[in-house]
């Protein structure tokens, strides 16, 4: 997939003004509320027109002010996943999974209903009316339809935002399967670090209606660690879990991690961990309170805000972690310095993502 | 209660039949004005609201005359219609129309409410899932705009039931042919000793009209509980 963008919009005093090319599968979209996210999905998929320049999808324009092109939406194959699922309420969850369907040109069909439905296990709902079902019931629904509709490129506008935490990671998941599955190239838009590390790699970031940085997501998230609250979140896939002493204890990329006894204990998942949460020692503490205390070998160093990163060799995983200037000094921190990293057992948050082939726990049905 | 003749029940059934027929002619158009009112962008649009508009607030009597005029044997419509070999004036097809014209801007405003409440994002989904304005209109915006189409229609054949002013100029008031209830009353009211048999047909007018908007409300619970 080849989007090329160059545009000028303008709302009042707010501009748009995007000049960029998008090559790969998947990428991102970030940035805050009024940047100019939502403005750039109705650009490309004809929603909204743009006061002038081009739009190219694979070399193909679908808007060329210059050459008095606009393709209207309904031709440019562009599939929108909306924050709202806005399913048609007239229509069983089939009728709106077909409504797209039906009109796409048969050799453009590749996804036919009952793959989909395997995918996303949409199975059990197929016959009911679509006012009754779940948040995150609708919303699979949804991405279906926008899928099923066979598009050259996908987007999806805030997918999650209006789901609680627990739907957005199976959400997640749900997008990540259906798109590798059928091979569909997405842009993901989100104002949420953590779901765009999860969704894609590449991202580029918007603000005030410019793009600001093009880059790796893993880029972005280490440049924002210093401006973000919650610093940055160490993302860890964690298995083999086994109860010892009233704790438990997950293997790690060959090491092991001590964390608390939750309420449903699963054999493993994805975990997140700030990089606030995490203290650097010098030399081997010989009482400390946290239970994991790792040997661990300072990879690189940036810097982000006030604060210093220190990413870390662990066994055969990555952590980051922040602390401020002064202390890499006094601590003398240099790539290949040896360090002990200690982390509280309650400083993990497990994300409630299920993993493909792993059964989704059922959410009942709201409204 | 005075036992009705041939001529009253004429008059109660012209007047369904014509309400009837009223409605179920200006339901098209209705629902066209409604959408182009609603989403469309076009010059003229400001013109086209005035005119859907403007048989609210002008005198039935004027509509009438207009369409006297427009209907006439000089009319440019008349003579088409007279060219054809369909007489128009003085039938129960010009009471038809009379009551369409006069009913009109009530039904488009009440399609209208119910499509302005649609989401848009729908309108959005369905052209991105590659309906074309047409197609969209007939599979997302009609079957969305039902409840605003059965209280406009609802609306338009109680209005019609009523319509006196237009309908007199046009079709005339010929007992058995275009009397309608209020027209028939007009007659009793105005000539000695027919005030019983008056009485008695705005008895009938009473329990038309409630019998009307009970079924708009019944139609309109079965609605919400389908929602």
């Amino acid at each position: 997939m080849e989007l090329r963008l160059a545009t000028h919009k303008q709302f009042g005093a707010f501009s748009l003004d995007l000049d960029l090319v998008i090559q790969g599968e998947a990428c991102g979209i970030f940035g805050p509320s009024g940047s100019g996210k939502s403005t750039l999905v109705s650009l490309v998929s004809g929603l909204m027109e743009p006061d002038r320049g081009s739009i190219l999808l694979d070399g193909t324009p679908l808007f060329d002010s210059g050459r008095r092109i606009d393709v209207p939406p309904d031709r440019r194959r562009i599939g929108i996943v909306f924050q709202q699922p806005s399913l048609f309420p007239h229509l069983s969850v089939r009728g709106n999974l077909l409504y797209g369907l039906k009109r796409c040109a048969p050799e453009h069909r590749r996804i036919d209903l009952e793959s989909l439905v395997r995918v996303l296990q949409l199975e059990p709902l197929l016959d009911r009316g679509v006012n009754n079902l779940s948040g995150g019931e609708k919303q699979r629904v949804a991405i279906g339809r926008a899928v099923l509709s066979n598009p050259q490129l996908l987007l999806m506008d805030e997918p999650l935002s209006a789901l609680d935490d627990h739907l957005r990671f199976q959400i997640i998941s749900h997008l990540k399967a259906v798109c590798r599955e059928f091979h569909l190239p997405f842009l993901f838009i989100s104002h949420s670090m953590l779901e765009m590390r999860l969704m894609t790699e590449q991202v580029i970031a918007l603000a005030g209606g410019r793009v600001t940085a093009q880059t790796t997501t893993e880029h972005l998230a280490r440049e924002r660690m210093g401006l973000s609250p919650v610093g940055y979140i160490n993302l860890l896939r964690l298995t083999g879990m086994r109860l010892e002493g009233g704790a438990s204890v997950y293997r790690w990329e060959g090491g092991e991690l001590v964390l608390p006894r939750g309420a449903q204990e699963t054999s493993g998942g994805l975990f997140e961990l700030s990089s606030k949460d995490i203290i650097l020692f010098k030399r081997h503490p010989e009482a400390i309170s946290a239970r994991n205390l790792l040997a661990c070998t300072v990879v690189s160093l940036f810097e982000s805000g006030s604060r210093t990163g220190v990413e870390l060799a662990v066994g055969q995983g990555r952590l980051i972690a922040e602390i401020v200037p002064a202390a890499a000094q006094d601590l003398n921190i240099v790539p290949g310095s040896e360090l002990y990293a200690a982390i509280k057992a309650s400083a993990f948050r497990k994300l409630a993502m299920a993993e493909p082939g792993e059964s989704l726990p059922d959410s009942g049905p709201v409204g | 209660m005075p036992a009705f003749s041939s001529a009253e029940y004429s008059a109660i059934l012209l007047s369904l039949k014509v309400s009837l027929a009223a409605t179920v002619v200006s339901l098209p158009f209705g629902f066209l004005a409604a959408y182009l009112l609603s989403y469309g962008r076009f010059r003229g649009k400001l013109a086209l609201d005035v005119l859907v508009n403007l048989p609210l607030t002008l005198p039935p009597v004027v509509i009438g005359y207009l369409l006297l005029i427009l209907l006439g044997r000089h009319g440019w419509l008349g003579r088409t219609l007279a060219s054809l070999g369909v007489p128009v004036l003085f039938t129960w097809k010009a009471a038809v129309i009379a009551t369409a014209v006069v009913g009109f801007p009530l039904m488009v405003r009440a399609i209208r409410v119910g499509m302005e409440a649609i989401d848009p994002r729908l309108i959005q989904a369905s052209r991105a899932l590659g309906a074309g304005p047409l197609d969209c209109l007939l599979t997302v915006i009609l079957p969305l705009s039902i409840r605003g189409l059965v209280a406009g229609s609802v609306l338009m054949f109680a209005r019609g039931l009523g319509e006196f002013g237009a309908t007199i100029i046009v079709a005339g008031n010929i007992p058995g042919v275009t009397q309608t209830i209020p027209l028939a009353i007009y007659d009793y009211a105005s000539s000695p000793g027919g005030d019983p048999m008056a009485l008695a047909l705005c008895l009938v007018s009473i329990v038309l009209s409630v019998a009307v908007l009970l079924l708009h409300e019944q139609l309109g619970r079965r609605m919400t509980r389908l929602d």
